[in-house]
This record gives C-alpha cells, structure tokens and sequence, in this order.
C-alpha cells in the first residue's frame, strides 16, 4: 500500500495536496484503486465548478463497481485533469499522479488525516 | 463463514483477491485484473476455479423420463457422451434455474447448476422424484476448473491423452486422466470461447490446477476470477441467473425460444408459457454511445417513455465500449429493422441490415444515449474448436448459457 507522507488523506480515500497560493489538488489513494480494480470510466466536473466540504465531485467505475468522489474541501474548480477521462486505466497506473481537480480553497477542509493516521485508518478498516 | 474451496490456498498464493459468493469464498481477479484476465481469454486462455458449481447425478430406470418433464429442452437425440443445455421452469413459465445435462447412458446423468440455486432446485427436484429414479448431490466432492480460450486444446492436449479429449462442443469424456487426476472433461463453458470443463474430487483438483497453469503458461494462460467470467459471459451475451433469468422471467422473455420445445407432450411450465402467449419483453442489447457505463437495474427510455432496464451492463473488455443486456419492451424489438437503412446488408442477411435504434439510459440521474444493437457484442471466429455451426445446434447456440 502506498501512502507517501507529505499528503493529507480522507476516510473515504481521497488525497489532497497543497500545492501552494491556497490551492490543492485531489486524487485517489492507492487503497482506492485496488479496491476498485481496473479503472473504466470517470466523470469529472466542470472548470469553475462551486464545491462544498462533502460533495461529490467525481465519480469513477471499475468495470464491476462504481464510486462517487467527495470533495475534501470546498472551494472554485480551476483545473480539470480532462485526460485522465481517456485514459482512466492512469489511475490504477499512477493514483498520485492522475489527479483529478485542482481547487482553489475558499477556506473550509474536512478532518483530513496524515500519512500515518490514514495508513492506521486503512488498515483498522481491513 | 463462506465455504472454502479446494483451491483456496492456491488462490491466496497467487494474490487472488476473494470475495463472498453464493457462501462461498472466491476470487473476483487475481493481480493482473479483470481486464487483463478478459482478454488473455480471448486471445489465448484462462483457468477459472468455478468448484462452486452444483453438480447433482440422477439414475434409475426412469431417468430419462424424469429429466423429459422437468426440462424444457429436448433430450431425445442426446447420445451418451453428450451435453445439453436447458432451462428448468416453474409452474408459471418463471426460471428455477437454468443448466447442463450430462448424458453418461440413458439411465444415468449429470446435472450442473447454479451455485446460487443449488439448494433451491434440490428442493423443487428432490419434491418431483419418481420412485423409480434417485437424485444425489455430489456437489460437496468434487472441484470444477474451467479452461477456456483459444489455446485450451492445446494446453490439455499436453497433460491427457490428446485422443480421448471430447472433440465436438457439448461433448465430454469420463473418467479422463488429467495429470494424474480422474476427470470429467467436457467441451463446454461461459465465455463464448472455446475450452474445456474439468469435474475431479477434491482432493486431486489443487495438483490438477498446478498442473494446467505449469503446461500452459508457455501458451499465455493465467488465472481468471469471476469478475472476468462475468464479463466475458456478458460480451458473449451469455444469460446469467438472478439477471437475465429469474423465477418471474420467461425463457422466452429471455430469448432462450431455441431451448424450449413447444413440441414436447408435455414439461413443467409448458401450460404456462402457452397461456402467457406472446411476451411483452425481450432480452435486447445495447451499446452505450454517451458517456456513461449502463449497469444493472438503470432505466431504459425512447425519448421520455420508459420501455425496459437493464439487467447485466460494463465496459466490454475486448469490444471495447459499454455494453449491456436489457428486458424491453417487445415492439422494439425489430424496430431498427423496420427503421433500417439497409447499409451492411449483404454480408449475413437482412436481420443486420439495420441501422440501430436510438434510445437513452438513465444512468445515476443522467440520460446517456445508447442504441439497441443485435446480440452478441462478441462472437468468436470459428475455426479452432470443430463445433457444429451451421447445424441447428441444439446443445451449444451462441446463447447458451451457464450461471456463475
């Protein structure tokens, strides 16, 4: 399981990254992509896109399981990672990579975990 | 506590990945995917460990007899050595279930079920027993392996006696040595490819498995879970139990009119399906032209009126697009004849001339369009395997079908 530190993560496996000037990028943690499997098909949103603490943004199939993505903070869409929708296999390639939005935060963030505390959680969850 | 099967420590070993199915523990794929597993099938083959299948043996002088007025299928004409599919009505013209018989001589079968159904069809089998014929369930005893792909003769070939393997589709040998293990080896399976299935007890099916996977990884075989079985029975258009059957589903709702024979005296459910008349609903399949994977349970619209809903849909692996199976409303079914341009029409007759109909499917909230298109989504190049295309094919159409 890959869970690099430096990133902060949500029960419901996202990852979030500050990438700095109150922006942060989302994606999906490695726990999420194997649970997954073979990623088919995602839909993301719109460039510009209001997103509150818990929405869901995203949504991403498995050729046997489909699974909405919550957004960890709220905040404007200013970038959409569009490639990834063709080629989403990127995500099981690359999940911290292939991420899927960037947001620029309008202050509020979920109870985000560390590296360690999201590695006890995932495994507390089996 | 989900029952293990002989192969569980194997699957283990080999990174599959289990889950619970019909109470037993299974692998959904193993560490190169469902995708991966899909398409080594096509190209080349795939071992699924399916031991949760039910296999009942019926004997007696009035075996045959039974197996007549339990079944709509026709078992006249079924040599020993011989498979034959069929569904098993209920008294509504509903599905019990669907399976294979195994014809060993006319006094003497096996019958291979649904995992899911197992205990269900004993009860409505057991409640019909003749004194003259006994049922028993060897299920607990014996493991079930399928090979499957283009390359499975080939593998086999190279672990039993290349003569005595079963030639034609829907045949199969007893008492077969299989590296060292007793098998039943018959010609059939759920992938729309060629292969085998293997029946052996469970104590020799862990070397059986070691011993396929060894000869045929120079052939590119590698482990398949039930995720590629699902996927690939889809792509074949292979009905499944509990999506496109049902006890409320009609055989011939379900597009499986080849396997009922109208012209039998008489078989459980023959009276319903009489007065039922023409079904209202058609097994159809559809290809999802927007963006959106149509899965089971999602709504089937032309324009706003609701017509149908589908019952298995994914991402067809090999295909490559989104596809899916759906009970809709019987009018639409020749309608894109009806509205055909007649483009493509010389190749294999008037029944594909059609341009496809436009429909959408509600998927989570959204309309995706799609189109309703012949099945199945794939058909394998015949060629490999002698099987009997052509010929009215009574064992082993296209459509034939076995459950998870």
């Amino acid at each position: 399981m890959n869970i690099p530190n430096g990133l902060l993560y949500t029960k419901t496996h996202e990852w979030v990254e500050s990438i700095g000037g109150g922006k942060a990028r989302v994606g999906l943690t490695d726990h999420a992509q194997e649970a997954l499997g073979d990623i088919v098909f995602v839909s993301l949103p719109g460039q510009g896109d209001e997103l509150n603490v818990g929405d869901v943004f995203a949504g991403v199939e498995s050729v046997k399981a489909v699974s909405d993505v919550f957004s960890p903070v709220s905040g404007a869409v200013i970038a959409v990672n569009d490639p990834i929708a063709d080629d989403p296999a990127r995500i099981n390639a690359d999940c911290y990579g292939a991420w899927l939005v960037e947001i620029q935060e309008s202050g509020e963030r979920e109870e985000l975990l560390d590296a360690d505390a999201y590695r006890a959680f995932v495994s507390e969850e089996g | 506590m989900e029952i293990k099967t002989a192969l569980y420590e194997l699957h283990i070993a080999a990174g599959g990945k289990m889950v619970p199915f019909a109470g037993y523990s299974m692998p959904v794929q193993y560490g190169a995917g469902v995708i991966a597993e899909h398409k080594a099938v096509r190209a080349a083959a795939g071992l699924f460990d399916v031991s949760h299948m039910g296999e009942f043996t019926v004997t007696g002088s009035g075996a045959f007899d039974y197996i007549q007025q339990l079944l709509c299928n026709d078992y006249n004409g079924l040599a020993d050595g011989g498979c034959r599919y069929s569904p098993m009505l209920n008294d509504e013209g509903g599905v019990v279930d669907d399976l294979i018989v195994y014809r060993y001589e006319a006094d003497r079968y096996m019958i291979v079920v649904n995992a899911s159904n197992r205990q269900k069809d004993w009860d409505w089998m057991a409640a019909r027993l003749p004194g003259s014929v006994s049922l028993t369930d060897e299920s607990d005893k014996l493991s079930e392996i399928a090979l499957q792909g283009p390359r499975s003769e080939e593998i086999l070939s190279r672990l039993a006696h290349a003569a005595s393997l079963p030639k034609r589709s829907y045949t199969f040998a007893d008492k077969l040595d299989v590296a060292g293990a007793p098998c039943i080896v018959s010609r059939t399976g759920y992938t729309g490819e060629d292969g085998f299935e293997l029946y052996t007890y469970n104590e020799y099916a862990p070397r059986l498995w070691e011993a396929l996977l060894d000869a045929g990884s120079e052939y590119g075989l590698i482990p398949c879970g039930l995720g590629a079985r699902d996927t690939l029975r889809l792509e074949a258009a292979m009905p499944l139990y509990g999506h496109e059957l049902s006890d409320t589903i009609s055989p011939l709702e379900a597009g499986l009119g080849s396997f009922v024979k109208m012209d039998k005296p008489d078989f459980i459910g023959k009276s319903a399906l009489i007065k039922k008349g023409k079904p209202a609903r058609l097994r159809m399949g559809l290809r999802v032209t927007g963006k959106g994977i149509a899965r089971e349970g999602c709504e089937v619209f032309s324009g706003d009126t609701r017509i149908g809903v589908v019952t298995s849909g994914t991402l067809l692996p090999h295909a490559g697009y989104p596809g899916a199976m759906a009970l809709i409303d019987a009018d639409f079914k020749n309608i894109g004849a009806i509205a055909g341009t007649g483009r493509g029409s010389s190749l294999s007759g008037a029944a594909e001339a059609a341009s496809p109909f436009q429909i959408n499917v509600d998927v989570r909230g959204r309309r995706v369009e799609a189109e309703i298109i012949k099945l199945p989504f794939y058909k394998r190049v015949r060629g490999g395997a002698p099987s009997r295309s052509g010929a009215s094919g009574a064992e082993s159409p296209s459509n034939k079908n076995r459950g998870v």
